[in-house]
C-alpha cells in the first residue's frame, strides 16, 4: 500500500492503495465513483472508459501508479452546475440506451471522438467507438446521439456556452 | 383477463424457462442439516429446478393479491406509488407500466413512482421473462388503477353527497362538473391505504382513447443513466462492507481434491471460507481479496466431457423422456403425414443446428449480501427476485420471511439472470465474515458459470405441390426447446415435436429462447422450398398464409425494404423471413454482402413489428432495434466453445458480440393495432433476423448455410 495523489474531475484526491491496482478498481471500490463500470477487466468492452488528459482510456488497463500527474475525467465530471454536457444531453434526447450499463463508457469515448473530430463521419464513429460494447444493441441510437451532440456542441459554441441545452 | 388465467399463463411460461442445476449446495451448520435430515448421514441434495417447483407443488401458495393497497398507494401529496415484482433490465417497463397506471388512474405521468423487484415491498411475482410484463402485469396494474379511480370518485361523492356517476376524474383530481367543486386525490386519501378487493374485471380505457399510454414518454430516470448516478447491483455499497471472491473449479462437474488456503489465510484481513467444495475469501481491501484468491493452491478432479465438436451427434443420440407434441396445433398421424407426403410434387429434407450461446450481459452477476439479526438482505441483479429469495431460503435453511431480495435496475439479462448463484455465494461469504459482502463475477466467470442458451439439432421434412401449396410439414427439435415450433403457415398435415435430450452444458432461458432456433430452421426451409417450387420467397409465404397479422408485417417489411423492386448489386443478396411468438408478429428483410473471401457483411435490415396496441412507441422501437442487433450476433458469430468441462472462449476477445463495425442500416416499422391487447415485445423481435440473413446469403452466393452461427470467425461457415 502506498499513497498517491490523483486528479479526478478537477479535484486532488489522495488514495492509499497498491500501485499495481487498476484505476477502475480505485475509482469504484475505494473512491465510490461507481459511474465507471466493470464489464470485462480485459480492455475488451469499453464500459470502464475514462478520459486521461482528454484521451479515452480503459481504466481497467490503467494502473494506479501510472495514473498520477495526469488529469482524469469520469462520467461524474461531465455535468457542470446541474447542466449536462452536450454528449450527455444528446444521449438523453435520443434515448440512446436501454439498461444504460454501457452508457458512461460510450459517453466518454464519444467525448474524446468529438474533441478530435467535431463533425465525425460514420466511419470515424466506428473507428473510435468499436471498442465499446452495447449488448442491448443500441448502436444505431448511439451513432445518432453522437451526431446530435456534434450539432449541440457547435450550436453551443455559437451561442457562447459550452453546454447547449434544448 | 381474469387473474386465474394470468396465473395459468405465467405457470405455463415458467415450465419453458427452467434453468437446470445449481452451482452450490452448502453443508452450512452440520447440526442444522443433520436435524433437517433426521440425523446420521450427510448427503448432498440433488439440484432440482426452482421454477419447476413453482409451476408444480408451490404454485398454490402464491396467489396474486387482489386488494388495491398491495399495488397502489396514493400519498397525501398526490404522489402515486406503484408496487410490482417485475424488474427493469433495460426493456423499459418501469416507464411503460407507469404510463398504463397513469392513464387508468387519470394522473400525470410524473406523479408515479414505481417500486419494483423488492421482495419485502412488492407483491410476489414469478419473474420477468417470457414477454409477460406487458400482457399480464399491464392488465393487473390497470385493474388496480381503474378500481382506485372508482374508489376515489366514490369517496368524493360521499363527501359532497353527490352521485359518483356524475363526477369526473382527470389530472389527479375528482371534479364535480355541475358545481365546479374539485378535490385532489391526495386530499381524498390523506395518504391512507386504499382498501378494496378487486373482483371482476373493471373496464379499461380503450387504446384509441389513450392520452398517456401510447405516447413516446422518455425513460424514467433517464438522466441518472447519462450522469452515472444510477446505482446498479454492482454499485451498491453497505457500511462495513468487505469484498468477496470465489474459487472456481477447474472444469464443470469437478470435485475438489485439495485446497491449500494457508497462505491466503495469513493475508491482512482475509477470511477463508470453506464449505464442501465451495471455497471463497473475503477481505476488507479489494486488492487483497484478489491476491488471497490467487494464493490458494487447489487441485480438482475434472471428469472427461464432450466438446462442442461432438455436440450435435451427442444431442441426436442421447434422448431423454418427456418429449411432446404441441397441442395448440393439430398434429397429423404418421399415416396422414405419409399420405400427404406421397401427394407432394416436391419433397425436401434438411437439418439445421444452433450453437450454445451466452447472454453476456454487460453487467456480470453481482450481489451484496448482509446478515443482520437473523435476517438476510441481498441486493442483486436478477430477473426473479422472488425465485432468488426462495433459493436463498433453501440454501441457508431459513424461512423466506427472513430473506429480502432487492433488485436495483440492472445491467440487463436477456433471460440470463434467472438464478441466484452470485447472491447465494455472497450470502455464504457474508455469513462467515459477519459483515456485508460484495461479490461481482468477472467476465470469465460470467461466461463460464452462468448458463447458456441451449444448442439444438432440428430436422425438417416438407412436401409441396407444384403450385406452391405446402401439403406436409414435419419439424423435430432436439434439445433447444418447443417455443414457436408449430408452423404459422397453413399446412394441412403437420407434426411439430420437441425431443428433450441429455446435454453437456448448464442451459436455460434466453431472449426468444427456442423461438430463434425454430424460426431459423423453418424460415430457412421455407426459402428452400420456395426455390424448389420456383416461386419468390415472399409470394410463396403469402400463398400459404392466412394469419392476417403475420401477413401484415410481411407486407410492411417488404414494402419498406423495396422487396421485388430493388435489385441486389453483385455479391449482394436479399432475404426475407417472418414469425410469431408470444403475441409478437415480426418480419425482416435483409441485404447481405459476401465478398470473394467469404466475409459476410449485413448491409441493411428492415423489420416490421406488431404486438397489439403500442404502449410506448419509442421504447418499442428501441426494443425492436436492440433485438435485431443482438440477433446478428447469434446469426453470424456467437458460439460457445467447450471441451472437457472448460469454456474455451470466455472473453470478449474470443467470443464475438456485435459491435459498431457490424452495424447494418437498421430500420423498424411499427404497426399499431389499437384494437388488440398489448403483447410483450422484449423477445420475439430477435427471431426473424437470422433466417432473413441466411436467405440473403443464399441469394448472394447460392450457398445455403444451415448452422447458426453462419459466419463464425467472420467468414461463411461451410
Ligand atoms: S472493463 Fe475495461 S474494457 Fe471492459
Ligand atoms: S444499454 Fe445495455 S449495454 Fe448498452
Amino acid at each position: 500500500m502506498n499513497d498517491f495523489l490523483l486528479k479526478i474531475n478537477g479535484a486532488d484526491v489522495p488514495v492509499r492503495a497498491p500501485g499495481e491496482e487498476t484505476l477502475l478498481s480505485v475509482l469504484r471500490n475505494r473512491l465510490h465513483l461507481t459511474g465507471t463500470k466493470y464489464g470485462c477487466g480485459e480492455g475488451q468492452c469499453g464500459a470502464c472508459t475514462v478520459l486521461i488528459d482528454g484521451v479515452a482510456t480503459r481504466s481497467c488497463q490503467a494502473r494506479l501508479a501510472t495514473s498520477t500527474g495526469v488529469s482524469i475525467t469520469t462520467i461524474e465530471g461531465l455535468e457542470h452546475g446541474g447542466l449536462l454536457g452536450p454528449v450527455q444531453q444528446a444521449f438523453l434526447d435520443e434515448g440512446a440506451f436501454q439498461c444504460g450499463y454501457c452508457t458512461s463508457g460510450m459517453i466518454l469515448s464519444a467525448t474524446a471522438l468529438l474533441h478530435d473530430h467535431p463533425r465525425p463521419t460514420d466511419a470515424q464513429i466506428v473507428g473510435y467507438m468499436d471498442g465499446n460494447v452495447c449488448r442491448c444493441g443500441t448502436y444505431p441510437r448511439i451513432t445518432a446521439a453522437i451526431h446530435r451532440a456534434s450539432q449541440l456542441a457547435v450550436a453551443g459554441e455559437k451561442g457562447g456556452s459550452g453546454h447547449a441545452h434544448e | 383477463m381474469p387473474t386465474s388465467e394470468l396465473m395459468n399463463d405465467l405457470l405455463a411460461e415458467a415450465a419453458q424457462q427452467e434453468v437446470i442445476g445449481r452451482l452450490h449446495r452448502f453443508q452450512l451448520d452440520r447440526r442444522d442439516l443433520l436435524k433437517a435430515l433426521g440425523g446420521g448421514l450427510l448427503v448432498s441434495l440433488a439440484g432440482g429446478s426452482a421454477l419447476a417447483q413453482e409451476s408444480g407443488r408451490r404454485s398454490g401458495e402464491h396467489e396474486l393479491p387482489q386488494d388495491v393497497s398491495a399495488w397502489i398507494h396514493i400519498g397525501a401529496d398526490g404522489r402515486v406509488t406503484v408496487f410490482t415484482g417485475k424488474v427493469e433490465v433495460g426493456q423499459n417497463i418501469r416507464t411503460s407500466l407507469a404510463q398504463l397506471v397513469a392513464e387508468e388512474l387519470r394522473v400525470p405521468f410524473r406523479a408515479i413512482t414505481m417500486v419494483m423487484g423488492d421482495t419485502d415491498l412488492t407483491p410476489w411475482d414469478m419473474g420477468t421473462f417470457g414477454s409477460r410484463s406487458t400482457p399480464t402485469m399491464g392488465p393487473q396494474l390497470r385493474n388496480m388503477a381503474v378500481t382506485a379511480r372508482q374508489m376515489l370518485m366514490e369517496a368524493a361523492a360521499q363527501r359532497w353527497s353527490a352521485d359518483a356517476s356524475g363526477l369526473a376524474a382527470a389530472d389527479g383530481r375528482v371534479t364535480d362538473p355541475k358545481s365546479g367543486r374539485s378535490l385532489a386525490y391526495g386530499e381524498i386519501t390523506r395518504g391512507e391505504k386504499l382498501e378494496r378487493v378487486v373482483s371482476g374485471d373493471p373496464p379499461f380505457t380503450p387504446a384509441i382513447e389513450w392520452k398517456i399510454a401510447g405516447t413516446a414518454e422518455p425513460k424514467v430516470n433517464g438522466r441518472d443513466f447519462v450522469t452515472g448516478r444510477h446505482q446498479y447491483p454492482s454499485d451498491i455499497v453497505r457500511p462495513e462492507m468487505v469484498f468477496g471472491k470465489v474459487l472456481r473449479p477447474a472444469g464443470f462437474n469437478a470435485t475438489l481434491v485439495s485446497a491449500d488456503t494457508a497462505k491466503a489465510a495469513k493475508m491482512d484481513g482475509v477470511q477463508v471460507v470453506r464449505d464442501g467444495d465451495f471455497v471463497g475469501v473475503t477481505a476488507a481491501d479489494p486488492w487483497v481479496a484478489e491476491q488471497a484468491l490467487a494464493a490458494i493452491d487447489a487441485k480438482w478432479n475434472v471428469p472427461q466431457q464432450i466438446s462442442n465438436r461432438e455436440l450435435f451427434e451427442y444431442l441426436k443420440n442421447n434422448p431423454e423422456n418427456g418429449g411432446h407434441e404441441r397441442d395448440d396445433v393439430e398434429q397429423a398421424t404418421p399415416a396422414e403425414l405419409q399420405q400427404a407426403m406421397a401427394g407432394a410434387d416436391v419433397k425436401l429434407e434438411q437439418n439445421y443446428t444452433v450453437a450454445y450461446i451466452a447472454h453476456a450481459p454487460l453487467e456480470p452477476r453481482a450481489a451484496v449480501a448482509e446478515w443482520s439479526g437473523g435476517r438476510l438482505t441481498v441486493w442483486t441483479g436478477t430477473q426473479r427476485p422472488f425465485g432468488v429469495r426462495e433459493e436463498l431460503a433453501e440454501a441457508f435453511r431459513i424461512p423466506e420471511s427472513r430473506v429480502r431480495v432487492i433488485q436495483p435496475d440492472m445491467g440487463s439479462g436477456y433471460g440470463g439472470k434467472h438464478t441466484g448463484e452470485c447472491a447465494i455465494e455472497a450470502a455464504r461469504l457474508a455469513k462467515a465474515a459477519g459483515k456485508p459482502v460484495k461479490l461481482v463475477w468477472t467476465r470469465e466467470e460470467e461466461f463460464t458459470w452462468a448458463y447458456f442458451r441451449p444448442a439444438g439439432w432440428i430436422e425438417i421434412r416438407s412436401g409441396a405441390r407444384r403450385d406452391g401449396t405446402i401439403v406436409a410439414w414435419e419439424h423435430h427439435n432436439y434439445n433447444s426447446g418447443p417455443a414457436a415450433i408449430a408452423s404459422p403457415y397453413n399446412v394441412a398435415h403437420q407434426v411439430s415435436q420437441f425431443h428433450p435430450t441429455k446435454y453437456p452444458l448448464r442451459q436455460g432461458s434466453y431472449r426468444g429462447l427456442a423461438a430463434t432456433a425454430n424460426h431459423f430452421a423453418r424460415e430457412s426451409h421455407m426459402d428452400e422450398l420456395a426455390h424448389a417450387v420456383d416461386m419468390g420467397p415472399l409470394e410463396f409465404r403469402l400463398k400459404n398464409l392466412t394469419d392476417e397479422r403475420l401477413r401484415a408485417v410481411l407486407e410492411a417489411a417488404a414494402e419498406k425494404f423495396g422487396w421485388g423492386h430493388a435489385k441486389a448489386a453483385a455479391g449482394h443478396g436479399f432475404g426475407i423471413a417472418a414469425g410469431v411468438d408470444k403475441g409478437g408478429h415480426v418480419a425482416a428483410c435483409a441485404e447481405v454482402e459476401v465478398d470473394g473471401g467469404g466475409t459476410v457483411r449485413v448491409r441493411r435490415v428492415v423489420q416490421a413489428w406488431e404486438s397489439g396496441a403500442i404502449v410506448n412507441p419509442d421504447g418499442l422501437r428501441n426494443q425492436t432495434m436492440g433485438a435485431m442487433v443482438q440477433a446478428l450476433g447469434g446469426a453470424l458469430f456467437e458460439a460457445v466453445q467447450f471441451e472437457n468441462g472448460r469454456i474455451l472462449n470466455p472473453h470478449f476477445a474470443q467470443y464475438r458480440v456485435p459491435r459498431f463495425k457490424d452495424m447494418p442500416e437498421v430500420e423498424v416499422v411499427l404497426l399499431d393495432r389499437k384494437d388488440l391487447p398489448s403483447a410483450g415485445a422484449g423477445e420475439t423481435g430477435i427471431v426473424a433476423v437470422a433466417p432473413a440473413v441466411g436467405n440473403a446469403i443464399f441469394a448472394a452466393t447460392g450457398k445455403r448455410v444451415r448452422s447458426m452461427p453462419m459466419a463464425a470467425g467472420g467468414e461463411l461457415s461451410s
